[in-house]
């Protein structure tokens, strides 16, 4: 639980960036499991207002990194910048009180717990010392229809959602409380087409009031619906970093594939 | 807007009573211990009566009391196999620091019980801090356990505690005065019909689905029976024993622990998913820590109890299948296997189910092996709901982790 910040300081900072201090910054994060290096000195930075979006082949490391902003992977090496202030992520609870909000790829839900109880899980509201069921049901109808969801019963464990319903329901759970960075991995990937337009205006919304937002995705739509920013992850390392209005499909494709392209660059800071 | 808190069945969190689509909840149990009763009530026409009732309570409330930390740590998805040789050792403990180190009756007990929480804090952190499963760490529990009886009990091997001891006294003789039995059952009800008129004009301001009144006088009144005539009945004869009152009391508070604070909410979250429980910030091995202190401090609580109820502790005390009874009575109750889901009152269920065979059984005059096997049963039944419902659940489930 403590702050400590027991991963590898030394490192240089990296490319300074342009206007604006990023709310969340990664600089020079390295990670392995075993002999599979899932992450070679990569540097990201998140800026208020800002929608990036970490597309990559499978295996390519985005998990690992949004598992390092979540605070559920201590990096190797490299460090982590939030509000200009290096610290040490090392609990999802401290993730968490500093904002930043996370989608799991696999959604990280309690399959025995019901809605509600998912939705606070580990934030509980309480009344008096004891759990406030009337509140934090109220409040998860609301977040819940702000998505669109469709869902029966808020009291139903999460087992017997469909996967789209499950995986509004994670999202909900990482837009309670504000969060300043909105990390989400995969979040359309089980959804309709309703649901999926609504998770994307969420996400603007999001940025529209100011905060941060991480889009890990495979959906090319999607990211060229939202995103400011393309950061291409391949085999691990940062292989592009495009601005989204400018860059054209075909250059992202080539940058993830690692087929050269004509107009590919190499850069670790923003363009724009 | 469907979906309140008292459509959620009771292994999910919900009331004792609560149900949820495709869950058997509580039913399956209370149906056993029925059919129990009246067929060994066909049989001896003692098994009803009021002073047997007595005598099964008494013999359920130690049990009891150390299947209920069995549940606590089977909802975080562990095992302790070492429950009985904890309530020995307690046992062997309070006899010997009582009756031959002399010391105050109730520094024995407090010392028994906090030794007890000792060995699970040791348990807690071998297996979160190591790893080590506490299948394994539970069993080397048991080992050393048992070893540490024996050296305290000594050469003889039998400590006798004096019968005019309270713990003795409150143990054998203590029962409730009936006014005192109805005042306590009054004071539930009144607490439970304030608590479900309060909550139900909550969420009436919070436009949220909430139970007609005359729901909320239904449920009071299947209460008010479910708690009134067991008290009436057994104030025909001796009462309800002081230990029975301690055995529900602290059922009563796990329950409210479980389903009522964060604590509760995380031991389940924990015993479904660690890894989600972890994510979602929750302090896991605080989580495991709790439940398996919880675990052997009932356990020796109960072995502390049984000491008072035999007047004596020796090396047989928490020994022989007591472990395996308790953990029987957790699951047989209704509390899952695979962790996740369970409920504090499958401690009472499920005792209840193992005494009434046991009594009934001895009544008929049976040997113990026909005991072994018909428990033995009910617990494969007991465990064969328990994974269908929980398929039933998972094949709705979509995605899974
Ligand atoms: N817990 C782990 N243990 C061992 N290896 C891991 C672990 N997690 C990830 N890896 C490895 O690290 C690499 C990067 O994995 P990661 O999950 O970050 O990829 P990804 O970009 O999210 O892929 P996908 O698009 O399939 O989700 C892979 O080679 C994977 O095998
Ligand atoms: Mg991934």
């Amino acid at each position: 639980m403590s702050a400590a910040t027991d991963h590898g300081a030394g490192h240089g900072s990296g490319p300074s960036t342009t206007a604006g201090t990023p709310v969340l910054s990664l600089r020079g994060v390295s990670h392995s499991f075993g002999a599979v290096r899932a992450l070679v000195d990569v540097d990201l930075d998140v800026h208020p207002r800002e929608v990036v979006a970490v597309v990559g082949d499978n295996g390519a490391g985005k998990s690992t990194l949004v598992g390092i902003m979540a605070g559920t992977i201590v990096p190797d090496a490299g460090e982590l910048v939030v509000d200009g202030q290096e610290l040490g992520l090392t609990s999802p609870g401290l993730a968490r009180q500093l904002g930043i909000a996370t989608v799991f790829q696999d959604l990280a839900l309690c399959d025995d717990l019901d809605v509600v109880e998912n939705l606070y899980l580990g934030q509980e509201l309480r009344r008096g010392g004891v759990l406030d069921e009337v509140a934090m049901e109220r409040e998860a109808w609301r977040v819940l229809s702000r998505l669109g969801a469709r869902v029966d019963s808020v009291r139903a464990p999460v087992a017997t959602l469909s996967g789209g319903q499950r995986q509004t329901v994670a999202i909900a759970r990482a837009l309670l409380g504000d969060p300043r960075v909105l990390v989400l991995d995969e979040p359309t990937a089980a959804l309709g087409v309703t649901q999926t337009a609504e998770v994307l205006t969420t996400i603007e919304r999001v940025r529209d009031s100011g905060h941060g937002v991480v889009l890990v995705s495979h959906n090319m739509a999607d990211v060229q619906a939202v995103a400011d920013r393309v950061v291409v992850l391949r085999r691990g390392r940062l292989n592009g970093d495009f601005d989204a209005e400018q860059a054209s499909y075909e250059d992202i494709i080539a940058a993830i594939t690692g087929v050269s392209a004509p107009r590919r660059r190499r850069t670790a800071g923003e363009d724009a | 807007m469907s979906g309140t808190a008292l459509d959620l069945s009771w292994r999910h969190g919900g009331a004792p009573w609560g149900r949820w689509r495709g869950e058997p909840g509580p039913w399956p149990v209370i149906g056993a211990l029925v059919v129990l009763s009246l067929v060994f009530q066909a049989v001896n026409g003692n098994f009803l009566s009021a002073d047997n009732l007595v005598n099964l309570t008494l013999q359920s409330a130690s049990l009891g009391i150390i299947t209920l930390g069995v549940v606590l740590v089977l909802m975080v998805g562990q095992i302790d196999l070492s429950v009985g040789a904890v309530s020995g050792l307690a046992a062997a403990v309070v006899a010997v620091g009582f009756v031959q180190q002399g010391w105050p009756l109730w520094v024995a007990v407090l010392t028994a019980v906090l030794l007890g929480a000792g060995i699970g804090g040791v348990y807690g952190l071998l297996t979160t801090r190591l790893g080590l499963p506490s299948f394994v760490v539970t069993l080397a529990g048991l080992l050393v356990a048992v070893g540490l009886q024996v050296r305290v009990l000594g050469s003889t091997g039998s400590v006798n505690l004096p019968y005019e001891s309270w713990l003795v006294r409150f143990a054998q003789q203590t029962f409730l005065h009936p006014v005192a039995s109805y005042a306590v059952v009054a004071l539930v009800l009144a607490a439970y019909v304030g608590s479900r008129l309060l909550e139900r004009r909550r969420r009436v301001e919070a436009e949220l689905s909430a139970a007609s009144l005359p729901t909320v006088a239904g449920r009071a009144a299947v209460l008010a029976v479910v708690l009134l005539v067991p008290t009436w009945y057994l104030n025909t004869d001796r009462g309800v024993g002081a230990m029975v009152a301690l055995f529900v009391g602290l059922v009563v508070v796990a329950d409210l622990l479980l389903r009522r604070t964060a604590w509760g909410r995380s031991v389940r979250a924990v015993g479904s998913n660690v890894d989600s429980a972890r994510r979602a910030g929750i302090a896991v091995r605080r989580v495991y820590v709790t439940c398996f202190m919880a675990c052997t401090a009932l356990a020796a609580l109960g072995g502390v109890l049984s000491a008072g109820r035999l007047a004596a502790a020796n090396q047989g005390t928490g020994g022989s299948d007591l472990n395996l009874t308790a953990i029987a009575a957790a699951v047989i109750g209704g509390t899952s296997l695979f962790g996740g889901r369970g409920s504090a009152w499958s401690a009472v269920l499920g005792v209840l189910v193992i005494q009434a065979i046991s009594s009934g059984l001895t009544l008929l005059n049976v040997d113990s092996s026909v005991r072994y096997v018909v428990t033995g049963v009910v617990l494969a039944l007991a465990v064969t709901i328990d994974a269908v419902s929980r398929r039933r659940s998972e094949a709705g489930g979509g995605v899974r982790r």
